[in-house]
């Protein structure tokens, strides 16, 4: 019995491209319209039960209690920082003044009971709130490090919006 | 002088092997960089940035996000109405998460507040969630590439 071999020798076998190229497009397609350019977020954590523990007694805080006061005026800008007793002009300033209050050197541990509590006007922008609260929860090294220094932030009870004056 | 006419019966193809490399190589680079965590965005806020603002290293197990938008417009889960009326979302959150065994004072509020909001009104949201029953929160905020303070001085000269 004779055997045909149904391949002739030198015939070339193509491959169809159309329906792979059609698909590799509709992906490609697919991924560039979902494309979008997020940039990266991080968190600042706070703990505030509605009922605040009670503060330790003075003799075993490492630091003295803490509070930050931001003004602004009516259209959300801040005016003002009030640390304590002084008066920072800026974030940056405020940043060094709680460097100071809490030091870089005093170890991670001395910093962890640190405590600050942050108030603001009503009307305050939440951007100069969140400003305020990466000035006092860390500071940047010039390699990039970044240096933790209050870790306990706390929110003063809110105040009701100045009512608008009757004509 | 005869010309001779050449007749090329064969079909002519393009060389695709180049083009077929750059598509694939198109597609492996939007692929890894595609975002699947779009689901914690919201088109309402725009988030203010600090140059702390750090990805965190560990992921957060229990968490509720709510978004805040300037004008006060409250954003949880499915649920969008003024975050003054956002107490009886947050009880059924709270009763949800009892009921699968988690504890509601582990959970984590994140907090997403535009960078316009009002601050008096974040500080309400926080006190609507603490009176529900929640203890933790996380101000997010986006990653600032620029190094520095934004906010220079309030005070001229200062």
């Amino acid at each position: 019995m004779q055997i045909r071999n149904a391949n002739k020798a030198g015939e070339k076998i193509e491959l169809q491209m159309t329906p792979m190229i059609d698909i590799v497009f509709q992906l490609l397609v697919f991924f560039i319209m979902t494309f979008k350019i997020v940039s990266m977020e991080g968190d600042f954590n706070i703990r505030m039960p509605a009922a605040a523990p009670q503060a330790a007694p003075p003799e075993q805080m490492e630091f003295p209690p803490m509070n930050l006061y931001l003004s602004a005026d009516a259209e959300g800008t801040l005016t003002g920082i009030q640390l304590n007793e002084s008066q920072p002009t800026s974030f940056q300033a405020l940043n060094q003044e709680i460097q100071k209050l809490v030091g870089t050197d005093s170890g991670p541990g001395a910093r962890e009971s640190a405590e600050i509590e942050i108030g603001f006007d009503y009307d305050l922008r939440y951007e100069f709130v969140i400003g305020a609260v990466t000035a006092v929860s860390g500071t940047k090294t010039t390699t990039g490090d970044v240096v933790k220094l209050i870790e306990k932030i706390r929110f003063n009870t809110p105040e009701a919006p100045e009512a608008p004056e009757a004509q | 002088m005869k010309i001779v006419k050449k007749h090329d019966s064969g079909i002519l193809e393009g060389d695709l092997t180049p083009m077929i490399d750059m598509t694939f190589q198109l597609i492996a680079f939007f692929m890894v960089l595609i975002n699947f965590t779009q689901s914690e965005s919201n088109d309402k806020v725009q988030l203010p940035d600090s140059e702390l603002a750090k990805p965190p290293e560990t992921v957060l197990e229990n968490y509720r996000i709510i978004h805040l938008g300037k004008d006060g417009t409250a954003v949880m889960g499915t649920k969008e109405e003024n975050y003054k009326g956002l107490r009886t979302t947050l009880d059924l959150q709270y009763r949800q998460i009892q009921f699968s065994g988690e504890e509601p004072a582990d959970t984590t509020i994140v907090i997403r507040a535009h960078k316009d909001a009002k601050g008096g009104m974040v500080q309400e949201l926080i006190q609507i969630c603490q009176e529900a029953g929640f203890e933790s929160f996380a101000l997010r905020a986006e990653e600032n590439v620029n190094n520095g303070f934004k906010y220079i001085s309030p005070v001229p000269g200062g």
